[in-house]
């Protein structure tokens, strides 16, 4: 059998070759390339290793705003201890393997002083030991219920959101009393959906409730009209948390399927972040619940602080871009990132932080942290911080759709989500 | 190939190894990391290129041995406590194994059909990691404790998370795989495989089973880019399903074609090349996959024979 089938029988034109092989090598030795070197000394670096492309690139873009917002406001109230925070951004494709990549790029080229803005929990899994055997501060911006459950390390934190076991302890008991106890879970299939599976499981059933249905669909599914015929006719509650680029279909085709006759519907707003409510075919949610850490649209009672942040980030009243009515923001995830770096920047005061040596500073003095009051740099509320775990604990909000906003109509109180754990991470080597 | 030929390949190859050796007293501490993963993903380019380079297949699916290399080292290191060398020789017969049974499946098809079992069958692979995610933890995957990284060697630890020592480890890695490949690529079973990437009808006619040494190179190459993939699940201590997508099959491929489809040290000079690109391309724009992309065709359309392929045919043709 002959085969004439060559892949690289082509001819090439040098010149052509030449120029592109020159356009690439001046591109990679331009200054903006060589940045490390030029770095100011005498400058808190942080690094923000950002979901900036990949499926969690709606919250990635967000997190970079509110985060340079927040640096941005840090150094004109003078820095931190009296040094100027300079906040060097890379992407990481939302891929655990770059972003482990990236946590090491941070810790060995550009000596940072510590590292955050981290959310999706896979990330945060494989980058986390890579941060804590480089012995880098890493404080991470998710919901993972990791540190919680001893999973990870002694310069791993989570400052600024409260984690999916707190949020869903917090809430079954309004959603076992108020909309019904036999729930049907929909969510995705990797440990974030994992951790809403068992701690929603076990926190309903202790409201005497029960889920009748788990329903894992795999994070890269693009069309989900498959999954719906599993939702058993006793369904009282739908709980629904998804999160990537196809969760306005999977919004949109759960409508379609439940047509007019539908059972309670609960969904985090994971299921929803970045995307308008006034899309048209998302009507079918009028008069249903989500979950908000950090109501999107300003409430009638909103505080200074709520507006304070909006106006800092950029947000209007309906959780858009100021610039851009369109452009809607992650605004339930995104004051993570703003309220980490002033618990940063707390704990590095603390410490009186002057630079990379006094690393293990910094973590003593975070792990010595107990509160943080409401305020500019706590827009979402006051939260109680557990120094042993290194996880935070706030408040979170039940939210009906009325008119096509969000309207909150609980607010739970910081200790409903507190709950044990046997992990003590300041037992750990430094 | 010439005793001349051989010899100057084997300097050059002897001169590459030595440069590689003293540059970690040189380099600072990050590159010295990026220097590690790319010669352990060099060991994976030279995996790939040996089938590609030498006897003319282009495989879709070499993730798939990669990752096979990669959870068979890691799983049994995570949840059956075995040494690192027996987890690393456990990798390498699972996939020598698993490129035996690919292969002899495969190897039935030609050309495009070729390019799509493989990569059929390494999207099972890929959908296969995540179906036994109690084992794999899916696509949070799973991080090697320290404790598991490290080995007596008679009186010492061995800590092969320490950057030096996974350095050196990395770099008799490649050193072995180079080696292999090169006396390999000498004897005649590596005359046949080229034979038959040349004119496969005629290596037939001369008598020569085509199928068998097609189907031993196939083995060689999964289990290159198995031992590869175990390296890199013990050396870096992270195991996730990324590994076994498509991307990493074509990135195989892009690093083969920047280097040099069909030379020695090509996959070695695509690796260096094409990782420092992304690292460097991602600190300006988040479109580096983009121009990644546009990099592949611009190789394709005007520089199909790569860096090496293009220096063979110029100025050394002695070049492997």
């Amino acid at each position: 059998m002959h085969s004439k089938y060559n892949p690289l029988s082509l001819s090439m034109q040098r010149r052509t070759a030449l120029k592109t092989l020159g356009g690439a090598a001046i591109a990679l030795t331009s200054p903006a390339v060589l940045r490390p070197g030029f770095a100011q000394d005498g400058t808190i670096k942080l690094g923000a290793p950002m979901h900036r492309t990949g499926i969690g690139a709606s919250y990635g873009r967000w997190y970079e705003r509110t985060a340079t917002a927040a640096v941005k406001l840090v150094n004109e109230m003078g820095g931190i201890n009296g040094r100027k925070v300079e906040m060097i951004v890379e992407d990481d494709g939302t891929d655990p393997k770059r972003g482990t990549e990236v946590v090491e790029k941070f810790a060995t080229q550009y000596k940072v002083d510590a590292i955050f803005g981290h959310l999706f929990s896979n990330v945060v899994a494989a980058a986390a030991p890579r941060a804590g055997e480089l012995k880098v501060p890493y404080f991470i911006c998710s919901e993972a219920s990791l540190l919680g459950a001893g999973k990870l390390n002694r310069y791993t934190f989570q400052p600024g959101i409260t984690d999916v076991r707190a949020q869903v302890q917090a809430m079954a008991p309004w959603i076992g009393s108020t909309i019904g106890k036999k729930v049907t879970m929909i969510f995705p299939d990797y440990n974030f959906g994992h951790d809403h599976r068992d701690f929603f499981t076990a926190a309903i059933k202790a409201q005497g409730g029960e889920v009748v249905a788990k329903i894992a669909v795999p994070p890269t599914e693009t069309s989900f009209t498959r999954y719906f015929p599993q939702i058993p006719p006793s369904t009282e509650v739908i709980y629904h948390v998804m999160v990537g680029p196809a969760v306005l279909t999977f919004v949109k085709e759960l409508g379609d399927y439940l047509g007019s006759k539908r059972p309670e519907i609960f969904g985090f707003i994971d299921s929803l972040e970045a995307v308008n409510f006034n899309t048209p075919q998302l009507g079918f949610l009028e008069g249903t619940y989500f979950w908000e850490a950090y109501p999107r649209y300003a409430q009638a009672n909103q505080t200074e602080f709520d507006k304070f942040f909006r106006e800092k980030v950029g947000v209007d009243a309906n959780g858009a871009s100021i610039a851009d009515p369109k452009d809607i923001s992650t605004y339930s995830h995104m004051f993570s990132c703003w309220e980490t770096l002033f618990v940063i920047k707390q704990a590095m005061e603390m410490a009186n932080y002057r630079g990379p040596e006094q690393k293990k500073d910094l973590v003593v003095a975070m792990e010595s942290m107990t509160s943080f009051a409401e305020g500019k740099e706590h827009p979402q509320g006051a939260k109680q911080f557990n120094g042993k775990t290194h996880q935070v604990f706030g408040s979170q909000n039940i939210s009906k759709v009325e008119g096509g906003k969000l309207k909150v109509v609980h607010r739970t109180k910081i200790e409903d989500g507190l709950y044990e754990s046997p992990t003590d991470y300041t037992k750990m080597d430094l | 190939m010439t005793a001349s030929a051989f010899r100057k390949n084997l300097t050059l190859t002897l001169l590459v190894l030595a440069a590689l050796l003293l540059l970690q007293f040189v380099l600072p501490e990050y590159y010295v990391l990026m220097a590690t993963r790319m010669m352990v993903l060099a060991v994976f380019t030279v995996g790939f290129n040996a089938l590609l380079g030498y006897v003319g297949l282009l495989s879709l699916g070499h993730a798939m041995f990669f990752a096979c290399g990669l959870y068979a080292a890691g799983l049994s290191v995570y949840h059956f406590g075995f040494s690192l060398p027996a987890a690393f020789g456990v990798s390498l017969i699972a996939s020598a194994a698993l490129s035996l049974v690919i292969g002899a499946i495969t190897l039935r098809t030609i050309r495009v059909s070729f390019m799509i079992v493989t990569l059929m069958f390494a999207q099972v692979g890929y959908l296969a990691v995540l179906y036994f995610a109690e084992w794999t933890n899916g696509q949070e995957g799973l991080s090697l404790p320290a404790s598991a990284r490290q080995m007596a060697l008679g009186p010492w630890t061995l800590n092969i998370a320490d950057a030096v020592t996974r350095y050196n480890i990395a770099l008799v890695l490649l050193a072995a795989s180079l080696g292999l490949l090169l006396f390999y690529l000498k004897g005649t079973r590596g005359r046949v495989a080229t034979a038959i990437r040349d004119n496969e009808g005629r290596t037939e006619m001369l008598g020569f089973n085509v199928f068998a040494a097609k189907l031993e190179m196939f083995v060689l190459s999964g289990t290159l880019s198995g031992a590869a993939g175990a390296a890199y699940g013990l050396l870096f201590g992270y195991l996730g399903a990324t590994f076994a997508s498509f991307q990493y099959s074509i990135e195989a491929l892009l690093f083969t074609l920047l280097g040099g489809a069909g030379t020695l040290l090509g996959p070695l000079i695509g690796v260096v090349l094409m990782v420092a690109m992304i690292d460097k391309l991602s600190e300006l724009t988040s479109a580096y996959f983009l121009v990644i992309g546009v990099i592949l065709i611009v190789l394709i359309l005007w520089f199909p024979k790569g860096i090496l392929g293009t220096i063979r045919e110029r100025w050394a043709p002695w070049l492997l």
